[in-house]
C-alpha cells in the first residue's frame, strides 16, 4: 500500500477515512477476541497438564502390572486371553463452539455397562496380575478420553489464536499506519492546493486592479 | 459412530484390546506412519500413539494438529513417560502465545 499512488481528492479522502474507521473497529474486536481466546487457552493448558499427569501415572501402573502378568504367563496364553474382547466402545463425536472455534466433544458408550465385567477370559488359566492390569487400564480410560478432548481443543485453539494474533498485528502495524499516512498525505495535498488557489486569486485580483488603474 | 484406535508396540498396548479399542501393532516408523494416515482417513476420531513410536514420526502427527478430526494423542509406552507429550504441549503454547511462558 505504501508504494501505490493515491489520488489526492476529497472522494479518496472520505473513502480512506471510512476504511480507517472499519480497520480500527476490526482491530479492537479482534484484540478482544484474542484476549478471551488466550484466557480460555491457558485454562485448557492447565487442565491438560493435570490430566496428562493423571493418565501417565495410571498407565504406568497398568503397564507395571501388565509386565508382571506377561512374565508370569506364557506369551501365547496372554495373547489368547485377550484375543476376543468382551467389551466394545463406541464413541460419539459432538462439537462445541468455543469463541467461534469448533472443538470436538467425545461421549462414549460401552457395550458392557458393568465395569467389573470386562475380563474377556476365564480366571482359571490367567494370573491375577492381568486382572489388575486391566482394571487399572479401564479406570484410566475415562481420563484418557477427556485428555483427548482437552488436547484436541488445545491444538485447535492454539491454531486459532495464532491466526487472530497475526491479524491483530497486521492491522495494528501495517494497515492502520498506512491508512493514517495516506489520509495525512491527502489532506496536506488538499490544503496545499487550497493555498495555491488563494495566492492565485490574490494575484489575479492584483492584476485586474492594476489594469483598471492603468485605464484611468 | 466413531472408533478409537491405539497404535504402538505390542507389549505397551495389548491391554487396550480388552477395553474394546482397536489395537494396531506397529514396530517401525514407516509402517506406523502408513497406519496412522489410513486410520485418519477412516472413521477413527481418536488415535492414541505410544511416545516411543511417536517421536520417530512427529512430522506425520503434526499434520493432524490443525484438523478437527482425528485427535492424535500421545500416551506413555512400556518404558514410561519420555516427555514427548510435554514437549508437544509446550510447542502448542509457544505457537499460541508467541513466546515460551512456562
Amino acid at each position: 500500500m505504501a508504494n501505490t499512488t493515491i489520488n489526492p481528492t476529497r472522494m479518496e479522502l472520505t473513502r480512506l477515512k471510512g476504511r480507517l474507521r472499519t480497520a480500527s473497529r476490526g482491530h479492537k474486536l479482534l484484540k478482544d477476541k484474542r484476549d478471551e481466546l488466550m484466557k480460555q487457552f491457558l485454562e485448557i493448558v492447565r487442565r491438560n497438564k493435570e490430566l496428562r499427569k493423571r493418565v501417565e501415572r495410571g498407565l504406568e501402573q497398568a503397564n507395571g502390572a501388565f509386565t508382571i502378568a506377561a512374565a508370569v504367563m506364557s506369551p501365547e496364553m496372554l495373547e489368547q486371553s485377550l484375543l476376543y474382547p468382551k467389551q466394545s466402545v463406541e464413541l460419539e463425536v459432538g462439537s462445541r463452539n468455543m469463541m467461534s472455534v469448533n472443538v470436538p466433544t467425545y461421549t462414549f458408550h460401552t457395550r458392557n455397562e458393568d465395569p467389573a465385567d470386562i475380563f474377556p477370559y476365564g480366571f482359571a488359566q490367567t494370573s491375577g496380575e492381568l486382572d489388575a492390569a486391566l482394571e487399572a487400564l479401564s479406570s484410566v480410560f475415562r481420563d484418557m478420553l477427556e485428555l483427548a478432548e482437552v488436547e484436541k481443543t488445545m491444538q485447535l485453539l492454539a491454531q486459532d489464536i495464532e491466526k487472530t494474533r497475526r491479524r491483530v498485528n497486521a492491522l495494528e502495524y501495517v494497515m492502520i499506519p498506512d491508512l493514517q499516512k495516506n489520509i495525512r498525505y491527502i489532506s496536506m495535498k488538499l490544503e496545499e492546493n487550497e493555498r495555491g488557489n488563494i495566492t492565485r486569486l490574490m494575484k489575479v485580483k492584483d492584476m485586474i486592479l492594476q489594469q483598471a488603474h492603468d485605464f484611468k | 459412530m466413531s472408533k478409537i484406535a491405539v497404535l504402538g508396540d505390542r507389549d505397551s498396548i495389548l491391554g487396550f484390546k480388552a477395553l474394546g479399542l482397536e489395537v494396531l501393532f506397529a514396530e517401525d516408523r514407516d509402517r506406523a506412519a502408513k497406519e496412522l494416515h489410513r486410520l485418519a482417513r477412516e472413521e477413527y476420531a481418536i488415535i492414541y500413539i505410544t511416545e516411543d513410536l511417536a517421536q520417530t514420526m512427529m512430522a506425520d502427527i503434526e499434520k493432524y494438529h490443525d484438523k478437527p478430526a482425528p485427535a492424535v494423542i500421545l500416551i506413555p509406552g512400556r518404558s514410561g513417560s519420555l516427555g514427548v507429550a510435554q514437549g508437544a504441549l509446550k510447542a502448542a503454547v509457544e505457537r499460541a502465545v508467541g513466546a515460551d511462558i512456562s
